[in-house]
């Protein structure tokens, strides 16, 4: 690192509530999303997608389809089989079966909407025609939608080879969970499930590859999280070198996970390219997205918590069933989202005695992904619910019964008992910032007289950690496909004077071509303005992942860092040159390197041409490239952490639930730009909210969805969202360079909880328990139906 | 589905003489026949506001409506509101209180707010919730998007 002294005197650009670089182009309708590409004679897809949830594939005739107006081929699994490898997600997890991906469904289908058949026509109208003409003769097999079903012995199997269902299965344990459950003094247990949520991106999934003959080179432009992940993936199934592969994800529509995987479509249109050696572009509807997306949080949890007579929690104890869907999904595995449930559970409480079993089990239902939060939303919902039951139990205040439970600050970092270390992170703090910012006390006796009036409010708090910026000795499965531990940014100033900064990451949404530039400018020392960032292109850097995990501020800001520290270096050894003077009596900043205390001073510009274009001018020791590229690996990661606290009214006539205030006091370090931080916590809570009280992926018995389109699966509009308030706690984080922490999805994590208690406090004096999202007015309904025929007999 | 119809639409104020299938939605003829693909689609069933366009004066869905309904009218889209360093108000009240992320929803919110502040007061936070329930945006919380509106409202009612 740099040894140079710290020179700046201008206000920090690190910090600062910049106005986004992307949105000029966005506001005017010049974004440049995948199908907005502009490309010369494509050719256009449509897949037949099976409308069975599990059968054996008979035979498919597409002869009939062939002869449609404007149709230039059609591919089955078959007619691909010489064309792609076939991947795996692989894993060194024991009791791991990894599944294959393929671009078509090959033999059998195993959920309604994956892919079967791909048609290649001029136009999409005539691709979808064509469809219609597909005869797909099918063999029923058992369907496999239960999972509690689908552990059994004997169940019917999805994956033959893998001879179970239980795609992997793990048990996290510290101390002795049975002997100090059974003597704790106080016990709290219950069941809860958290239903299937989609991410629906208002971009729906979209690619277009195309295909240089002259140079055997394939590009594909998709809406994806992950180029560099998808990249690696196609050179491997296709066989081509990575040169020859780029994988370019330009304006992306928002993501929240769904685009983070490798996904079918994204080989078939390579694939389709290289045959026809024309650009071949898929698009899709939203139908397709409900049916094929990566889904996400589908578990079952079993749990108990033992406290002591004070309300210190002893000892928790739980056991989750993950409904995975069809697939080990790449390259992330089954493993993803029901392992961080249990990876999680013990939340930012001090708990010595755990023990955590899950097992992900595969039915025929579209594969889960990454989805917003990623287990901790499940997590989070399950031990807050039991904080709530056990401050009920115990009649201690919610807030109180937090307060004697969080880690407190002397004893961070912590190991928690499933293995996960919390570093420094305001746990205490946020809980007393989130009370005093919605005024907690008062709310409380607000409620004591609306309750005496009949009314049904509610508070409820939610406190969370999350592990965020994840470095190289940590992995969501271990011996997984990639590498998400590092990230690299390479910083170069060319000729003209101009800076470029490259990455590895993928915004899409999360304005990264903004907070990354003032990471650059903050430590070259350069103007905000003057600094390009090329991100999303797998040719950006030599190897990178993508965008997820709430890691790329951490990740690429670290990259940043140390790279833009190295290039200011050379730019003050060439300008010492040329100003005659030391080092050690020069000051970087705007642009220009000044001798400090006088009027001396030489813009970037000018050492650029210097360096690159007088020969002469400087000694050959001082010319070398104004570039550098450097890699950063935060290691272990750190730990980020809120508390949200939900108001919620019921309607005792209609069940509906309003939220009143809702507010979020989180720790997500030094804050690079409060502006999109704030954006961010804004639009996870409305996920949270979604995930709450709306939104359901549902499949009958059949194996059918019922969640086909955007009137059946609810995303919450501006009339059900209510104004959130966000205060930061900014600590630092003392393990990641600049002190950033992750914050992209700790928004929806906090706030299912947070809904969740609150419902469940205002209906506490009808003794209802919440113990499902989401909390939908027919829920309401019968749950208080029941209780009031409780109370009646 | 073969055969096309001869239509005359007015987008953005020019007018262009086209022949199209009848069958062509009115938001893939802006996209894909005129090149202005700042129009989105986010459902094709009406849903997600995305595709929002206004229609002689009126927000419409252009992904339920065909071009050869088009015919004879005057469609104005977001490419029509104010370029790159002129942005109108609206746009830069977005730009300046972050009402967009992935910017998908963007042109759909803009133009829908465009059609609410010709015609309502919007006197009431709730107002402009109300008046943007039809379009929906992933990304925000919608929070900034009400404030971007908000702002643009109170400028206008301090204006004499
Ligand atoms: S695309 Fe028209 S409403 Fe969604
Ligand atoms: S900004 Fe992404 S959907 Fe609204």
């Amino acid at each position: 690192m740099s040894e140079a002294p710290e020179m700046h005197v201008r206000p920090k650009i690190v910090g600062a509530r910049i106005k986004r670089t992307e949105d000029p182009r966005l506001l005017t309708g010049l974004g440049a999303y995948t199908d907005d590409r502009q490309i010369v004679r494509p050719l256009h897809v449509a897949f037949r997608r099976s409308d069975q949830s599990h059968a054996k594939i008979r035979l498919i005739d597409s002869a009939a389809a062939r002869k449609a107006p404007g149709v230039v081929a059609i591919f089955t699994a078959v007619d691909l089989s010489e064309d792609v490898r076939t991947l795996v997600a692989t894993s060194r997890m024991k009791d791991y079966h990894a599944t294959p991906i393929f671009p078509l469904a090959r033999g059998k289908v195993r959920y309604v909407g994956e892919p079967v058949v791909g048609v290649i026509a001029q136009s999409r109208y005539q691709a979808e025609d064509a469809l219609e003409l597909i005869v797909i003769d099918y063999e029923p097999l058992p369907v496999v939608i239960d999972p509690e079903q689908a552990v059994r012995d004997g169940a019917p199997l999805l994956h033959e080879e893998a001879g179970t269902n239980v795609l992997v299965s793990r048990e996290f344990k510290r101390g002795d969970i049975d002997a100090v459950l059974a003597s704790a003094p106080v016990r709290v247990e219950g069941r809860f499930r958290m239903h299937r949520k989609t991410p629906v991106a208002i971009e729906p999934r979209a690619c277009v590859a195309e295909y240089d003959a002259g140079r055997q080179a394939l590009t594909l432009h998709s809406a994806t999280q992950v180029p560099g992940i998808v990249r690696d993936a196609l050179a491997a199934a296709l066989d081509i070198p990575g040169h020859r592969v780029r994988v370019i994800a330009p304006d992306v529509g928002g993501g929240f996970g769904g685009k983070g995987s490798l996904y079918p479509e994204e080989i078939f249109v390579c694939a389709a390219a290289r045959r026809l050696r024309r650009a071949v572009k898929w698009t899709s509807d939203r139908m397709e997205d409900l049916l094929a997306n990566t889904q996400g949080f589908d578990e079952i949890v079993d749990a108990e918590i033992g406290l002591d007579a004070g309300g210190h929690v002893l000892a928790l104890r739980a056991d989750v069933i993950g409904d995975v869907g069809a697939y080990s999904i790449y390259p992330w595995t089954a493993a993803l989202e029901p392992i961080q449930v249990v990876s999680f559970l013990p939340g930012p409480y001090r708990i010595e005695h755990y023990r955590g079993r899950v097992q992900a089990v595969a039915t025929s239902k579209a594969p889960t992904g990454p989805y917003r939060g990623v287990g901790r939303p499940t997590s989070t919902f399950v031990m807050e619910r039991l904080m709530d039951m056990a401050a009920a139990r115990l009649s201690i205040d919610p807030a109180e019964i937090r307060r004697r439970n969080l880690i407190p600050a002397d004893e961070l970092p912590y190991k928690a008992a499933s293995g996960i270390v919390w570093d420094k992170s305001g746990f205490h703090e946020c809980l007393q910032a989130a009370c005093n910012a919605i005024g907690y006390d008062a709310w409380r006796a607000r409620q004591k007289t609306a309750r005496a009036n009949g009314r049904w409010i509610g508070i409820g708090i939610a406190s969370y950690a999350e592990l965020t910026g994840i470095g190289s000795r940590i992995s969501v499965a271990p011996g997984m496909p990639i590498n998400t531990g590092t990230e690299t940014a390479s910083i170069r100033i060319d000729s003209t004077g101009a800076i470029t900064a490259a990455f590895g990451v993928a915004s899409h949404g999360q304005g990264l071509e903004t907070t990354l530039a003032q990471v650059v400018a903050e430590h070259l020392g350069a103007r905000f303005e003057d600094i390009r960032v090329i991100q999303g292109d797998s040719a950006a850097v030599a190897g990178g992942t993508g965008t997820y995990a709430s890691r790329s501020m951490v990740l690429a800001g670290g990259a940043a860092t140390l790279a833009a520290q190295t290039v200011r270096d050379k730019i003050l050894n060439a300008a010492s040159h040329l100003l005659e003077a030391s080092v050690g009596d020069l000051a970087v900043q705007d642009g220009k390197i000044t001798i400090v205390g006088t009027d001396r001073s030489i813009s970037f510009a000018d050492v650029a041409r210097a360096v690159y274009s007088e020969i002469g001018k400087l000694p050959q020791e001082a010319r070398g490239e104004l570039a550098a590229t450097k890699t950063y690996d935060p290691v272990f990661g750190t730990t980020s952490s809120a508390t949200h606290i939900a108001v919620v009214e019921i309607d005792p006539q209609t069940y509906q639930i309003r939220i009143d205030q809702f507010v979020v006091a989180e720790d997500c370090g030094k804050l690079v730009n409060p502006l999109i931080v704030d954006g961010q916590v804004h639009g996870g809570v409305a996920q949270g909210i979604g995930a709450a009280l709306y939104e359901e992926v549902r499949y009958d018995p059949q194996g059918q969805i019922l969640t086909a389109s955007l009137v059946d699966y609810l995303v919450p509009s501006a009339c059900e969202i209510p104004s959130i308030q966000v205060t930061h706690v900014e600590s630092a984080s003392p393990t990641t360079l600049g002190g950033f922490r992750g914050m992209g999805e700790g928004g929806t994590i906090g706030a299912l909880a947070a809904i969740a208690n609150a419902v469940a406090d205002a209906l506490s004096p009808l003794g209802v328990d919440i113990n499902e999202l989401p909390m939908t007015p027919e829920r309401l309904f019968r749950l208080i139906e029941a209780a009031k025929a409780e109370t009646r007999s | 589905m073969s055969g096309t119809r001869d239509i005359t639409v007015t987008v953005n104020g020019a007018t262009y003489p086209v022949s199209v299938e009848p069958r062509l939605l009115l938001v893939d003829f802006l996209r894909h026949t005129l090149g202005l693909t700042g129009t989105h689609v986010g459902c094709e069933h009406g849903v997600c506001g995305a595709c929002t366009v206004l229609v002689d004066g009126d927000s419409a869905r252009a992904c339920l409506m065909l071009a050869i309904q088009a015919d004879g009218r005057s469609i104005d889209t977001v490419e029509g509101l104010g370029r790159i360093g002129q942005m109108n108000a609206l746009q830069e009240s977005f730009h300046t209180h972050h009402a967009l992320q992935c910017g998908f929803c963007t042109p759909g919110m803009l133009m829908t707010a465009t059609d609410l502040l010709q015609k309502y007061p919007l006197a009431t936070d709730d107002d402009i919730r109300r008046g943007l329930s039809g379009n929906l945006c992933r990304c925000t919380g919608y929070e900034h998007i009400v404030r971007a509106v908000r702002a643009v409202v109170d400028k206008r009612k301090a204006a004499p």
